[in-house]
């Protein structure tokens, strides 16, 4: 299948007087439409950098990225959802979904942004608090509004760095199906950074697994389970600790 | 209303102790003393305020005074955020703008806006357009720092949202800086506010001006009629008070989500 977006070769060294850290050493492969990859390694080997270099907020030093679609202006469409919801606490629920929508699609009439905010609000379980301050709103919520902002502008991909870690347990997997459900009903393509195994087992089609710093591939890891997973079935916890064991190899 | 609650009323009679107990003691050592010059008795100070509309030592009304000094505390308020506040987006935004212009605003702002009288009337001739001026410097800083904190302040990530949906710099300020700074800025229009209204005494100074409560009190000083300058500052301390409960309330009505997000 032709794959929605393509790294080859991402390099990222920081500099910082002087002193070079190398980070990414070279990060090559392919996310196909409508999977949903998960990329995983011990802390600190440059997961987020290269999820903030496919995102456009932090260049690479060498390399390609390579997407199939974009938007109407040729820019390359990903969405990008945070660890902390990053909502805009002055914006209501609305206004914070069609933030983006509004930005890069200009001049879209009113009519199809609350069209498209609707049909969001209802995927998320949102529609009650359309009008409500994201302070308003409990944990899990937030990072529901702030995953419909980001599918707002209909992104090819979208990438989401760690963003249930901050959520208790039950939400969490709550918004795991419902990655998982979204996927299902708008086709959307996922690349999430995640360090919890289990999650990444949970949802994703395959796992990719960098090594410790300068981070290179070390595995790529397909999950054949069927959809919806159990978390308790023998095979998925054999393939967790086989995910657990090969991410604290390359610590 | 939550301005009526019983808390509150608690509240505002706890603050309107201490005034009460002020206010007799003044009037307890103006009976001792028995002389005007040093301490007027109240029912004097508040003769001058129950008639509003009457002439003040043959000049204007009190609220003709009144109305003169807000409009020029209004005016050089006004011009002065129309200039502090996009100065100050514009140098909270760029760390190298700051380090030119920072070194020249730390070196203006402790001056008493008083101390440009004489620079003020040579440039501008005596008149409003003076008293705006003293009453804009005044007013600047308070503007300029607080928008340059604001700003600065915004948090990072709201510009990375901005920058994933590719935001312009121009979007990024109008959807992202702008109203993440406005609650500090706010702040400093407060302040600014408060500082402004101080300097209307001081600007009111200027030979040539023939209104306003400044003139009122410097005016009333030179005829001793201290009952007169006890009038004025309770004018201006109540306006004084109720700006700041405006800007409070605007506070909370606009900006609740501060500190909550």
């Amino acid at each position: 299948m032709e794959p929605v977006l393509s790294l080859d070769g991402i390099v990222k060294t920081f500099r910082d007087n002087e002193k070079s850290c190398p980070a990414l050493a070279g990060i090559s492969f392919d996310v196909a439409a409508r999977e949903i990859v998960c990329i995983m390694g011990p802390s600190g080997c440059g997961k987020s950098t290269l999820l903030r270099i496919i995102g456009g907020l932090d260049s690479a030093d060498a390399g390609r990225i390579s997407q199939t679609a974009g938007n109407k202006d040729g820019k390359p469409s990903v969405a990008m959802v945070f660890q902390d919801h990053a909502l805009f606490p002055w914006l209501t629920v609305y206004e914070n979904i069609v933030y983006g929508l509004r930005l890069s699609v200009q001049n879209l009439p009113e009519e199809e942004i609350a069209k498209r905010a609707e049909s969001l609000l209802d995927l998320t379980h949102l529609t009650a608090f359309a009008l409500s301050y994201p302070h308003q709103l409990s944990g899990g919520m937030k990072q529901r509004a702030s995953v419909a902002r980001a599918l707002a502008i209909k992104p090819s991909i979208l990438l989401m760095d760690e963003p249930f870690s901050a959520l208790d347990t039950f939400t969490r997997r709550e918004l795991e199906d419902e990655v998982v459900r979204i996927r299902q009903d708008l086709k959307t393509t996922f690349l999430m950074v995640t360090h919890n195994p289990e999650e990444a087992i949970y949802i994703a089609d395959r796992i990719v697994i960098l090594s410790g710093r300068p981070a290179v591939v070390s595995d790529i890891l397909p999950i054949d389970l069927p959809y919806p997973r159990d978390k308790a079935d023998p095979e998925f916890i054999r393939i967790r600790e086989q995910v657990t064991r090969m991410i604290r190899g390359k610590a | 209303m939550v301005l009526i609650s019983k808390q509150n009323i608690r509240d505002y009679g706890k603050g309107l102790a201490l005034i009460v107990i002020l206010l007799i003691s003044w009037e307890g050592f103006a009976l001792m003393i028995q002389n005007n010059y040093i301490l007027p008795r109240l029912g004097e100070i508040f003769s001058v305020l129950l008639q509003p509309a009457a002439p003040v030592l043959g000049g204007e009304s009190l609220i003709q005074n009144t109305i003169q000094s807000l409009r020029e505390v209004l005016t050089g308020f006004l011009c002065a955020a129309a200039v502090a506040i996009p100065l100050g987006l514009f140098i909270g935004w760029s760390k190298e703008v700051q380090k030119y212009l920072n070194p020249t605003i730390q070196i203006l702002r402790p001056v008493p806006p008083i101390a440009w009288m004489p620079f003020s009337i040579a440039w501008f001739g005596i008149g409003f357009n003076s008293i705006l001026f003293i009453i804009g410097m005044g007013a600047f800083f308070p503007i300029l720092i607080n928008t340059v904190d604001g700003v600065q302040g915004v948090r990072l990530r709201w510009i990375e949202v901005a920058e994933t949906f590719h935001a312009t710099t121009f979007e990024q300020l109008r959807t992202v800086i702008l109203p993440g700074a406005l609650p500090v800025i706010w702040n400093g229009l407060r302040v600014s506010f408060g500082v402004a209204w101080m300097c209307v005494v001081a600007a009111e100074m200027l030979p040539g001006t023939t209104a306003g409560l400044g003139y009122l009190i410097m005016y009333a000083y030179k005829l001793g009629q201290l009952q007169v300058i006890g009038a004025g500052m309770i004018i201006i301390g109540v306006i004084g008070l109720g700006a700041d409960t405006l800007f409070r309330a605007g506070q909370e009505r606009l900006f609740g989500w501060q500190g909550r997000e």
